[in-house]
């Protein structure tokens, strides 16, 4: 859907996780939820995440596939790998700096979110985004997120590797990027080149 | 006697629960055959989400988001999602059925009901018309309602029907009525969003009206503060500005301090007190001695939290209150929504955009349930049963002479009291599953055991219906046409998507059949749910839920009609009481003082923890749909028991322990699940589950005095950590793999 893009708002999630059973109900991978979804630290907290593809511009999974299986599509969109190229050597699924991918044994094939591409295809949104009761998931227009408290950003920085998005996550105002710090197991030299400011 | 002819396990392996997972056909099937859309709505919770189905063969094969509907824009939580797999569900009755020696049999019609027919006629010919009682449900359509109430009084002739909304948002309606002259939540949703602070009491918006989120997230993202009340820090309460933790039953002391504070400071509003309402003065007394000291004494919620909540509530231009069964299942339920309206009133918060106060309610139909006829208090329109008036208007819509129109029965649990002590004999139940649903629930199973007749009408056969002598195949929300109203007062079209499978019929065809066979068939004519609701209409004309000006297609058109609706000219009243004007005659609006009084269980040494209980966001009500989908299931399989790390320490409890929560009634074994998210001196379990998992074994039969609704949210009890699993859970455990192995077959050989 043109003018649309994807925001994701943990702090939003009330953990009903009807974004799991609705991604099931899609055309493509009927039967097989992929939506990414964790209850943070029950004991703790009541928060919860939900998580869909990031659909990285330069997505790692697709860079580290040996036999070449996933491939990322014009409108952005990074597939679930081919299936006569997938070998389900599970690279993906370790790289994924998102933890995104998944192998599917059913198949023996890498199946992961697409962003309903079939869907947004004709007009409809994502079917997670839409049924989401707290918009925690949300395919909406940017002039419509800038509604919110929260602000959008798709720079992500994983230690030495900054990875920019497709999907947007919602952080505090003024924060630029999302720093995920693995910088304890890089090494110390060039860890002040890559890391925000 | 109602008693089951084998043994409970025995009626579970026949007729389940059994876990529905893919659509018809499974999940291969091909997407591309065509199928039609049907634009409708969610079949659970009173949110009554837009939804379409997806149809093809008369069967509902899945769903498709419906974004144009201005309530939920297409969200939908995962029972909405799910809904559709309880159609063509292999435990689905397609027979009217019959108790035999091995359990039941399949009947005819014309057997089942001439049988039914017979046996309510013997009992009320040798003990009275009042000797038999009809539950009816909130999950009904408006019409269905409307007839159950009608077949009741005027089929039987007995004064003793009610229905399960009276275990929901009765207390709210009980206070909202004599403040308003009206029991309908007086603001649209669509204020949410506006107000500048947010005060949710006793409502677990995040799991019991998942949509509702969405509207307190715009609220905090249009800069509003939100304040939440709860025992638990609910999902909710994740981004509350301020979260007051407070302790079960005492709900009022904290209402009542943060009047007190209100007051003290001079917040109220004295020009709106003036002109608007009536009463303050003694409310103004009543909270004098609930200072921020005292009110955090009995609540335990810290007195600079009562202060700064007051202040925030005072000090807004738009403040709303939202409630729900937190609040209201209570003893003094009542006084606690009066509480509720006293502070919204007190600071001149009613009748403006993005001002008021609200109760969430809870089931499908838990509003147009309860507007026409079928709560033993009311006749249709939400007119009074012991108004002269309003007896003579329904008894001349319905043709009845005036003097034949029954009084005032029982409510639901005194029914089942009348049931116990043998007063009423015959009870005749549909949409209705008190096995699960009311109070102490094993004197609920003795009740049940005693009835001379128990006639139940539903599509699967509920933990109640196995107690039952005929099992009437009913309809599914799908399968017929209807009203239903929401949460915001907004009258909704329940679309009939396909026809009921096989045998099974329509609720209405069958109560009309029934009514026929009970010699006042030319009472109930009607061919369609459409006839119905013309005469609906007439019968509500005039009155406070007036309903004249509303047609399917005129709903159909706006997406919803809000009542009143006097005429088929009037757009409807999105929002009630403007210009601080109520439905009463003189216009005002009117206080109420509320006292102070302690639970009907009140904790002990013997039992010192309380225990509060409620619905978790998978499950819906006695779960008879819910426990029957397979991913609803696995989302949340088994009833657990809330604990605090402080308390679970005290009593050698670790995280999925297995755990005897011990109550003045009874004890069930559930496992441990160890969070900081309640307070310590407090545990949950959730009441979705039937039998030796079943909470309201433990819960209390002390109702409210005005609105009889139970006081499930507070009990006493204490804990200890059980040595091994309870035989429930072995016994699941080889059922369940005994099920894997048989279900395919013997779902298919049912079918």
């Amino acid at each position: 859907m043109f003018g649309y893009e994807f925001y994701l708002d943990p702090s939003r999630c009330i953990g009903c996780q009807s974004c799991v059973r609705a991604c099931e109900e899609c055309e493509t991978h009927r039967g097989h939820s992929m939506i990414n979804f964790d209850f943070i630290d029950r004991e703790e907290t009541i928060a919860t995440a939900a998580y869909v593809c990031w659909h990285c511009d330069d997505p790692t999974c697709a860079e580290v596939c040996p036999a070449d299986a996933i491939k990322k599509g014009e409108d952005g969109i990074v597939h679930s790998s081919l299936k006569p190229r997938c070998i389900a050597c599970q690279n993906c699924v370790l790289a994924c700096p998102f933890g995104i991918p998944k192998i599917v044994p059913e198949y023996d094939q890498m199946l992961k979110c697409d962003m309903c591409y079939d869907r947004t295809a004709v007009g409809k949104r994502p079917m997670c985004a839409t049924v989401c009761p707290s918009q925690a998931l949300a395919y909406v227009r940017p002039e419509d997120i800038a509604h919110r408290r929260e602000k959008p950003t798709n720079i992500f920085y994983f230690g030495n590797q900054r990875v920019t998005t497709k999907v947007f996550m919602m952080a505090p105002e003024n924060q630029e990027s999302i720093s995920i710090d693995v910088a304890d197991y890089t090494w110390e030299g060039e860890r002040e080149a890559f890391l925000p400011a | 006697m109602a008693k089951p002819s084998i043994p409970l396990e025995e009626l579970a392996r026949q007729y389940g629960p059994h876990l529905n997972y893919a659509p018809v056909g499974g999940w291969h099937q091909e997407s591309t055959h065509p199928y039609s859309l049907v634009k409708t709505h969610c079949c659970f919770c009173g949110q009554q989400c837009g939804i379409q189905l997806k149809v093809r063969s008369n069967q509902v094969i899945g769903f498709e988001p419906w974004e144009e509907f201005p309530f939920n824009h297409g969200m939908l939580c995962p029972k909405g999602v799910k809904r559709y797999l309880q159609s063509n569900h292999p435990d689905r009755l397609l027979d009217p059925l019959m108790r035999s020696d091995s359990g039941f049999r399949k009947s005819t019609w014309e057997e089942s009901l001439s049988f039914t027919a017979r046996r309510l006629r013997e009992i009320q010919e040798k003990y009275g018309k009042d000797a038999v009682a009809v539950y009816g449900g909130a999950s009904l359509s408006t019409e269905k309602s409307y007839l159950v109430g009608k077949f009741a009084r005027v089929a039987l002739g007995t004064r003793h029907v009610d229905y399960n909304g009276r275990l929901c948002m009765v207390s709210a309606g009980h206070a909202y009525k004599p403040a308003f002259g009206v029991d309908r939540s007086p603001m649209p949703w669509s204020d949410i969003p506006k107000a500048q602070v947010l005060l949710i009491i006793g409502a677990n918006v995040g799991e019991c009206a998942p949509i509702t989120t969405d509207y307190v997230w715009r609220c905090r993202d249009n800069g509003g503060r939100l304040i939440i009340a709860d025992p638990r820090f609910t999902p909710i309460a994740r981004n509350a500005d301020l979260y007051l933790p407070v302790r079960p039953g005492t709900d009022l002391a904290l209402l009542m301090g943060l009047l007190h504070v209100v007051l003290r400071d001079g917040l109220e509003d004295r020009e709106f007190i003036q002109e608007h309402t009536t009463g303050f003065e003694a409310v103004a007394d009543s909270v004098k001695p609930y200072n921020p000291q005292k009110a955090a004494e009995m609540t335990g919620v810290p007195p600079d939290a009562i202060e700064k909540a007051a202040h925030w509530f005072g000090e807004a231009d738009r403040a709303i209150a939202l409630h729900a069964r937190g609040l209201e299942h209570h003893s003094k339920g009542v006084e606690n929504c009066t509480a509720v309206i006293n502070l919204c009133l007190a600071t001149g918060n009613i009748g403006r955009e993005g001002a008021g106060c609200a109760m969430i309610t809870g089931q499908g139909n838990g509003q147009g349930g309860r507007e026409h006829g079928q709560k033993c208090d009311q006749l249709p329109g939400q007119r009074s049963i012991d108004d002269p008036e309003a007896r003579r208007h329904v008894a001349q819509v319905w043709g009845i002479p005036v003097e034949e129109m029954p009084q005032k029965g029982l409510s639901a649990v005194e029914i089942m009291e009348a049931i116990h002590r043998g007063e009423i004999k015959g009870l005749l139940s549909l949409c209705f599953n008190p096995a699960v649903s009311l109070p102490d629930a094993n004197y609920t199973r003795e009740a049940l055991e005693k009835l001379e007749f128990l006639g139940i009408i539903d599509f699967f056969l509920s933990e109640t219906a196995r107690f039952a002598d005929v099992v009437l195949a009913g309809s599914l929300q799908e399968e017929e046409e209807g009203l239903g109203c929401t949460a915001e007062g907004r009258v909704v079209h329940i679309q009939k998507a396909v026809d009921p499978p096989a045998n099974a019929r329509g609720d209405c065809d069958i109560l009309c059949d029934l009514a026929g066979r009970l010699g006042k068939g030319q009472y109930f004519p009607y061919r369609s749910p459409r006839e119905i609701l013309e005469e609906l209409r007439e019968a509500s004309r005039g009155g406070i839920a007036d309903y004249y000006g509303i047609s399917y297609e005129k709903v159909d058109l706006q997406m919803g009609v809000f009542w009143p609706c006097p005429t088929p000219e009037h757009p409807g009243t999105p929002r009630l009481m403007e210009g601080g004007k109520s439905f009463h005659p003189d216009g005002k609006c009117r206080f109420a003082a509320t006292a102070w009084r302690p639970s009907g269980d009140p904790v002990d040494g013997d039992f010192p923890i309380y225990l509060t209980t409620g619905r978790v966001v998978s499950q819906y009500l006695s779960g008879t749909q819910t426990r029957r989908i397979g991913e609803l299931v696995e989302q949340y399989p088994e009833p657990r028991v809330e604990i605090h790390p402080r308390l679970a320490a005290t009593h050698n409890i670790k995280d999925k322990d297995w755990v005897t929560v011990t109550t003045r009634r009874s004890e069930i074994t559930v496992q441990a699940m160890v969070v900081k998210t309640i307070r310590p001196d407090t545990v949950f379990i959730p009441y979705h589950w039937p039998t030796e998992r079943s909470a309201n074994r433990l819960t209390h039969r002390t109702l409210d005095p005005h609105s009889k609704i139970p006081e499930f949210k507070v009990s006493a009890c204490r804990i200890r950590r059980a040595d091994a699993p309870p035989e429930w859970w072995l016994r699941r455990a080889s059922e369940q793999a005994r099920a894997v192995a048989q279900q395919p077959a013997s779902a298919k050989e049912r079918r």
